[in-house]
């Protein structure tokens, strides 16, 4: 392909960087116990939930960022975020008739529907913009059903107990600096809650907007599933373009138990920086982890990691049931000036847990991409089983792949299989399909979906296309 | 159909490879090149292609009196240039039926036709792979992944007959074939060959040429062509090498 093919390819536009010009209610700059109680009285809470963020927020105090990711970036300044920002709203969100037009109009920009005439069919959308949700569609479908949808907020007022009973059950505020920070300051998020036997009649989905600049996202995410239920839930995300760096350090909490099933997918298309300076993006500080604590349950995550200046996650599974499996399907893409440092882990304690890793990292531009994973099999989980695949595609000379596996096995009965490859597009492969009259971008995107294709069949049908479209974007006229 | 390379020069990294190449083919005809390694064979078949790896210095490649060394390969080949590849590359988790509908399509669309569903696709590809006598799981596979060296050739010849482009050129494509799998692919090509087409042959061997026969068979030397004849030619080459040839001509 022509270099200036090349350069007006790359240059395209992040399509998801506007701005909503809307009046919101923002807290000062700066983190203290004075804006946590703060962000705790905007909220409403209940006395729990404010204990729960202080000690948060004390331990916070006493812990240093990590520093092992294979990520560089300038020190962050926690006094010059906002921790709260929500658009300002008359009165209670009861209906969508409450909702700003203006923040409706920007869900349907970002090809999320809310209004009930136009939304989207089998899926049912939970909308956040930066610290609030501002609607969640089909949840009184959902109630029939037996299956609760709604912001975390609303959780905590509704369902305490089902919240006191699992926040911080799977990732404790003492985990690590990111989740003490999100325990102490999150703000929104979803909770869902599958009743005992139910099958969840449609996909569930939350869609994450940053729209205040300067401003954090700490969403905080729990999704609870009984015995022998079913939920599948996708979380898509994006954010405005802005020359400084965001935060968003989320915590995702899953429970599975006896027989029962979650399947997690995340789109992730934050804005990743500018594409020549490299100034600007998200920074994706997340902790996702699930629990199969009930037999023969079953988490899987898949991700599709297109965005962010800097992503540093890790979706684990811990496998506490018997014959209880955990699942991580992954893409993660960077180009340009992006950073990922992401992986797994699997703690085996159960007896015959089994666990499947399927990692595709693809670099391109000058970034750096790197997969972290553990694999742990402890004593009292026999006959545990692990296959891990780790394949890395580079395209072009200046970007580079790291893999960084560890596993730790405690007793001798276990099976861990690792297998991994790194490939690059060549240009022999970009010929041939040229050859045979494929344009370079056609060719381009068939030849990562064919490198990704094993994690792609994960995906939700409805988001598997739109999924390799976004691949395609991101990655056009990448290959000289 | 009618290709006319002129005075073709053309370098890789800079080395001359190709030294004033000249040669008209024209529809109904297959001629065949043959000559010594490194004579500029397989240079000459990607240039005509157009692979970015090697530059052209002077001359032009006319394809119906239309220059194409301006042209982007894939728009060589929607207007009919097809290069079975000497090393067909591998497409790891692509799938092989996929590809060649992709082909397809883009070639249909170029020319302002409907694009085929995967089953419609599907009738149209097992008359083909009949041809080349092959089974559907073939279509299953990964493109050239794990192929042997004659499937991968092979899986060229299918490509050809389900693109069906007005000029082949066959880059070695009887290199790696026991005698079973030349068979197939010379009847294939046999039966591909029309009035409306012409062929053109790399090989190093006469063997491939008593089962496509040739109209005019061509050596070359040192990036040029430096004689030409009918098939006669060859088995000329194949009693006495290229020695005599080459001192010959001086």
């Amino acid at each position: 392909m022509s270099q200036s093919l090349l350069n007006e390819l790359t240059s395209r536009e992040y399509k998801f960087g506007f701005k909503t010009d809307i009046e919101s209610e923002i807290a000062p700059k700066g983190l203290s116990e004075g804006i946590v109680r703060y962000i705790s009285k905007m909220k409403n809470e209940p006395e729990f939930i404010l204990e729960f963020r202080l000690k948060a927020f004390r331990h916070w105090l006493t812990m240093t960022e990590p520093t092992w990711a294979n990520v560089n970036y300038p020190k962050i300044d926690y006094q010059n975020i906002h921790y709260y920002a929500a658009p300002k709203a008359k009165k209670k969100l009861d209906s969508l008739d409450d909702v700003d037009p203006e923040i409706l109009r920007t869900f349907e920009k970002l090809g999320i529907p809310l209004m009930e005439q136009k939304k989207l069919a089998n899926v049912a959308v939970d909308a956040i913009f930066d610290s609030v949700s501002v609607a969640t569609t089909y949840k009184k479908k959902l109630l029939d059903a037996g299956v609760v949808f709604c912001p975390l907020s609303e959780a905590i007022e509704k369902y305490p107990e089902l919240v006191k009973t699992y926040l911080g059950s799977v990732v404790p505020f003492t985990d690590n600096y990111f989740a003490a920070l999100n325990s102490a300051v999150f703000t929104e998020g979803s909770f869902v809650y599958i009743p005992k036997n139910t099958i969840s009649p449609m996909e569930l989905s939350t869609y994450f907007r940053i729209n205040t600049e300067d401003s954090g996202q700490f969403e905080r995410t729990l999704i609870v599933c009984e015995e022998n239920s079913y939920v599948s839930y996708l979380e898509g995300c994006t954010a405005p373009k802005f020359d400084t760096n965001q935060l968003h350090a989320a915590v995702v909490e899953l429970v599975t138990l006896d027989n029962a099933e979650i399947k997690y997918s995340t789109v992730q298309n934050w804005y990743a920086g500018d594409a020549k300076t490299g100034k600007g993006g998200i920074y994706n500080f997340v902790t996702k982890r699930g629990k199969c604590l009930g037999k023969k349950s079953k988490i899987s995550w898949t991700q599709i990691e297109t965005g962010s200046a800097i992503t540093w996650k890790y979706p684990s599974c811990v496998l506490i049931g018997e014959e209880s499996v955990g699942e991580f399907y992954s893409v993660a893409l960077t180009n340009h000036f992006q950073q990922a440092d992401t992986g797994t882990k699997m703690i085996h304690i159960g007896k015959n847990t089994k666990s499947t890793i399927i990692s595709k990292g693809i670099s391109a531009g000058k970034s750096h991409n790197t997969y972290r994973g553990l694999v742990q099999m402890n004593k009292s989980a026999i006959n545990a089983n692990n296959f891990t695949q780790c394949d890395s595609m580079l395209i072009g000379n200046l970007c580079s792949a790291n893999t960084f596996p560890t596993i730790d096995v405690r007793n001798g009965t276990g099976t861990v299989g690792h297998e991994a490859t790194t490939v690059k597009i060549s240009e022999d492969q970009m010929f041939y399909a040229a050859q045979r009259g494929i344009a370079p971008e056609e060719a381009m995107s068939m030849i990562i979906s064919g490198f990704c294709k094993d994690v792609f069949k994960e995906l939700p049908t409805e988001f598997a296309v739109e999924a390799t479209q976004l691949l395609g974007l991101k990655l056009e006229g990448s290959v000289g | 159909m009618k290709l006319e390379i002129k005075n073709l020069h053309a370098a890789i990294d800079e080395t001359p490879i190709l030294s004033g190449v000249n040669l008209t083919i024209s529809s109904g005809e297959v001629h065949a090149i043959m000559g010594p390694n490194g004579s500029g064979k397989s240079t000459l078949s990607k240039v005509i292609a157009g692979h970015p790896a090697y530059t052209v210095t002077e001359g032009e490649v006319l394809l119906n009196g239309e220059n194409i060394l301006e042209l982007a390969p894939e728009e060589r080949a929607l207007k009919g240039l097809f290069l079975a590849f000497q090393y067909p590359t591998e497409i790891p988790g692509v799938h092989n039926a996929n590809f060649l509908r992709l082909a397809y399509n883009a070639k249909l669309k170029y020319h302002g036709k409907p694009e085929l569903d995967p089953l419609e696709f599907d009738e149209l590809i097992q008359e083909k792979l009949a041809l080349v006598e092959m089974d559907s799981d073939f279509l299953e596979r990964s493109v050239n992944h794990g192929f042997s060296g004659g499937e991968k050739k092979r899986n060229e010849i299918l490509q050809m007959l389900v693109l069906n482009p007005g000029f082949a050129l066959l880059d070695e494509t009887d290199s790696g074939l026991d005698i079973d799998a030349l068979r197939i692919v010379a009847n294939a090509v046999n039966t591909f060959k029309s009035p409306d087409n012409a062929i053109l042959m790399i090989t190093h061997y006469q063997r491939l040429l008593n089962h496509i026969i040739p109209d005019f068979v061509h050596v070359m030397a040192n990036g040029k062509i430096i004689q030409s004849g009918d098939k006669d030619l060859a088995l000329q080459l194949e009693e006495k090498g290229y020695e005599w040839l080459l001192e010959s001509v001086g």
